[in-house]
């Protein structure tokens, strides 16, 4: 498949959150203001990439070989959460100011779907290790774009006289609505 | 009793995780696109809901504080293998329209959120009537958003086909899009009961 191909699909076409509906939780809780949405995008992206890699090697390395598809889930999540937890060391470690920056987010990414969803659609299209990754980061990149858009956008609601019952959440779904509406026009990018 | 009939109905209103909380929205929005596949997606999760927070109540005092967190994604994503086979053995048809978001149940955020906020820390009974309750309260909201949406996006309901022939539908509320507006929409409804039901409260209290 052409790498190209592949990124803008999973960047712009597919978009994990606005047209796969996957990584909404943190795309509603870390979207109020850009710093913090782009903080959450970068640490995101960078966990689906090493998780992406390590996530291949064991479904092709041990999980096929011995016959252990079922236990795909679960030995994914472990993988997951075991990689976050090493990453947020190491950070802790090698870089302080990063660690400070992207510290409060990373224990998030555990429960973040799209991190487990990436994973096992990697696995079910049967994409290569170099796909796999690319597949990964375009992902990441296109989870930051919708929520420093999405964060763009409520900082602006912040000043717009919403109906009282629609007030928070509610509203920020409808634009959600409205972006995703926006996203579709990607379709016939591809 | 009423203490138990309270665990149970908390979660279909006063705590109903998906228009109140606000938690596990990913399938609540990717699935429903027909009545039918938001019932198949609830039921899936209060069956993992139910067991996860039994075994989770029953072992509350066997695992240790420190690795809980891990404990609990293991017993959860056993339950969830266990849906997973079953659905693809039994349901084939439902089981494809629900696809990735069946494993994806592991990292849903009110099954791991029950078994740390409730199952920890309360009796079997309880804990099993809580898990019943935020998983039909799940239900139910999936169901309403799954109707809404299978109605006006293809005019039918559960399948059955009511809009007459040629009637224009509106395409967009099968789509992404109509997901997120759906479900805005209905959070304003419900908002607006809850108000509703707040002001006749305090009405009653000072007449």
């Amino acid at each position: 498949m052409n790498l190209f191909l592949l990124f803008l699909s999973a960047l712009l076409v597919n978009n994990f959150v606005l047209v796969r509906f996957l990584g909404i939780c943190p795309f509603m809780g870390v979207s109020k203001d850009v710093d913090s949405a782009f903080g959450m995008g970068v640490a995101t992206t960078f966990v689906m990439v090493v998780a992406a890699a390590v996530t291949w090697l064991i479904e092709t390395f041990i999980l096929q070989p011995f016959g252990l598809p079922f236990l795909q889930t679960m030995a994914f999540i472990l993988v997951i959460a075991a990689l976050v937890q090493l990453v947020e060391m190491f950070l802790h470690k090698t870089s302080p100011a990063l660690y400070k920056a992207m510290g409060i987010f990373l224990p998030l990414i555990t429960t973040n779907c799209a991190i487990l969803g990436l994973a096992i659609m990697a696995v079910q299209n049967s994409y290569n290790f170099i796909e796999s990754v690319v597949f990964a980061l375009a992902a990441g990149l296109g989870f930051t774009l919708a929520l420093v858009l999405m964060a763009g956008i409520r900082e602006e609601l912040r000043f717009a006289d919403v109906p009282e019952p629609l007030l928070g959440a509610p509203i920020a779904f409808i634009c959600a609505g409205l972006l995703s509406l926006a996203f579709s026009g990607f379709a016939g990018l591809i | 009793m009423a203490r138990l009939w309270k665990n149970f109905a908390n979660g279909l209103w006063n705590e109903n995780p998906t228009f109140r909380i606000m938690i596990g929205l990913c399938p609540v929005l990717a699935v429903t696109t027909s009545a039918k596949n938001g019932v198949g997606m609830g039921l899936a999760t209060t069956f993992v809901l139910i067991c996860s927070s039994a075994l989770i109540s029953l072992l509350r005092k066997v695992i240790p504080d420190k690795v809980r967190i891990p404990a609990y994604i293991v017993v959860i994503a056993t339950f969830v293998t266990i849906v997973d086979l079953f659905m693809n053995a039994y349901l084939p048809d439902l089981h494809q329209v629900l696809g990735l978001f069946i494993p994806l149940i592991v990292v849903n955020c009110i099954v791991l959120g029950r078994a740390e906020a409730f199952a920890s820390k309360n009796s079997l009974i309880s804990s099993i009537l809580d898990g019943l309750g935020m998983g039909l309260g799940f239900t139910w909201a999936l169901t309403v958003l799954g109707a809404v949406r299978e109605l006006l996006g293809s005019g039918s309901l559960f399948g059955y086909q009511l809009a007459a022939d040629g009637a224009t539908t509106i395409g967009i509320m099968s789509l992404p899009p109509g997901a997120f507006i759906t479900l805005g929409i209905l959070m304003a409804f419900m908002n607006m009961i809850a108000a509703r039901q707040k002001k006749r409260a305090t009405k009653e209290v000072r007449p």
